[in-house]
């Protein structure tokens, strides 16, 4: 089914609770149902209601993004790619063309993997989520919606309709990288998004971290971020940085990479997100 | 997902005005090569890891296993069947068979359909582009590197007749 509006949608969730399982891109829960991996009585199709599939930027309020707006809307978007560097990043990288044509940002946050490309992205940008339920809108931080492996803050008969990222300033700057063994196409090992503002002096106003795959879920790299403020945006001080991001860090050990590799790999994004997010905030 | 109604979809596939039945859970991809008979699609890992079932939905490529039939409603669809001009082969064709750009050729439907998109975007992308636009697109037979010579002399036919 499709319904045409928010409302009727906190209906049918509230109706069938998790049997009733959202479509979006479908790149994630088509799979899932079809493996098995999750059940459901019926899909909703949410790509009718414009209030899912729109997304609109304003200096003032920043950009309101859709919770079904597909990757390539970002990073091929001029004035949104340039403003929003780390999301431009990870959506041009999950999954190959032929995903990021279907796939929505808002998807890969409810998906709620503690891997996903765009949650550290989103983070890094101070990302809220609108949540529509049976009793009206709530917001919520995008590190706080994530609550496990698969799970997110969604009660019944919610769910996301939009993600709301401040405006970007001409002195900001972030970006998003992660490690993968394959050239393209993989799940990451490690995951960093940064976000920086500048001051007038060129040291570092404000900064913000995220970090994917060292945890159960993505999270905020609050130290890491605050020992940067007043610093020169120097190697050193980014580096710095990295080993604090370290400590917040606890990874597994599972097939793409050790551990004690994921922790290396830690600084190494954090020092290179920083760097980069940097340089954008310069030539901005 | 437990069985339901059939939905009537009206799209159009490679230009032409079509209509099926198809039960909710049924990919565009069943929906292509077991109700119209349009087999060019192939189904490799039927989880939008490899490419072999991209088609062009609404202009942009997609994985036709990861689409919903019943989503289709009023799109434009291309297929792999669409891309020659009746008896002439399209100059990614062309050049697949000229540059021996397959094997078993299972994948190679996919890479078609993602190719012709690439090169319509930009018939001179670089080596880079290419090979990140087509990495959702898995090969086992031929290490990729006569695909992507295969799709840069077709882009030099594409920008030699344009």
């Amino acid at each position: 089914m499709a319904p045409q509006s928010v409302s009727e949608v906190v209906a049918v969730l509230s109706e069938h609770g998790d049997r009733a399982k959202l479509l979006a891109g479908g790149t994630d829960i088509i799979v899932q149902l079809r493996e098995g991996l999750r059940e459901a009585d019926m899909v909703v199709d949410i790509k009718k209601i414009d209030a899912v599939t729109s997304f609109k930027y304003c200096d003032e309020n920043g950009l309101s993004l859709g919770a079904a707006v597909a990757c390539y809307n970002l990073y091929e978007h001029p004035q949104l790619s340039k403003l929003y560097g780390a999301l431009a990043d990870s959506t041009h990288i999950i999954g190959g063309w032929q995903i990021q044509s279907r796939a929505s940002v808002g998807g890969n946050l409810c998906n709620a993997s503690p891997a996903a490309d765009s949650i550290p992205a989103l983070i890094a940008l101070n990302a809220t989520a609108v949540i529509a339920g049976p009793s009206g809108e709530r917001s919520v931080a995008v590190e706080d919606f994530c609550t496990g492996p698969g799970r997110n803050v969604l009660e019944n008969g919610e769910f996301l309709v939009s993600l709301q990222i401040p405006a970007q300033g001409g002195n900001c700057g972030s970006a998003y990288e992660r490690f993968i063994p394959r050239n393209e196409m993989d799940i990451a090992v490690v995951g960093a998004g940064s976000w920086v503002k500048l001051a007038d002096d060129g040291t570092i106003a404000e900064a913000k971290i995220g970090l994917g795959a060292v945890a159960a879920t993505p999270l905020v790299a609050e130290a890491a971020a605050a020992s940067l403020i007043g610093k020169e945006p120097t190697e050193e001080n980014f580096a710095a940085a990295g080993e604090l991001a370290k400590q917040i860090a606890t990874p597994i050990s599972d097939m793409r990479g050790t551990d004690e590799y994921r922790m290396h790999l830690v600084g190494v994004l954090v020092k290179r997100t920083l760097t980069t997010a940097v340089e954008r905030a310069q030539s901005s | 997902m437990s069985a339901s109604k059939k939905a009537h979809v009206t799209t159009t596939i490679n230009g032409e005005s079509t209509d099926f039945l198809c039960e909710p859970r049924h990919s565009l991809l069943e929906v292509l090569r077991d109700n119209l008979g349009l087999t060019g699609s192939k189904e490799g890992c039927n989880n939008g890891n490899c490419g072999a079932c991209t088609v062009l939905l609404n202009g942009r490529p997609v994985d036709s296993c990861l689409v919903l039939g019943v989503e289709v409603e009023g799109a434009e669809i291309e297929t792999v069947e669409g891309i020659a001009c009746s008896s002439n082969l399209h100059p990614v064709q062309q050049c697949f068979l000229e540059g021996a750009a397959l094997q078993c050729g299972i994948c190679t439907p996919g890479f078609l359909v993602a190719s012709k998109a690439l090169l319509d975007k930009d018939p001179n992308a670089s080596e880079e582009t290419i090979r990140f636009d087509l990495s959702g697109n898995l090969c086992r037979c031929t290490g990729y590197d006569k695909i992507v010579r295969a799709v840069q002399a077709a882009g030099q036919q594409m920008s030699a007749e344009a």
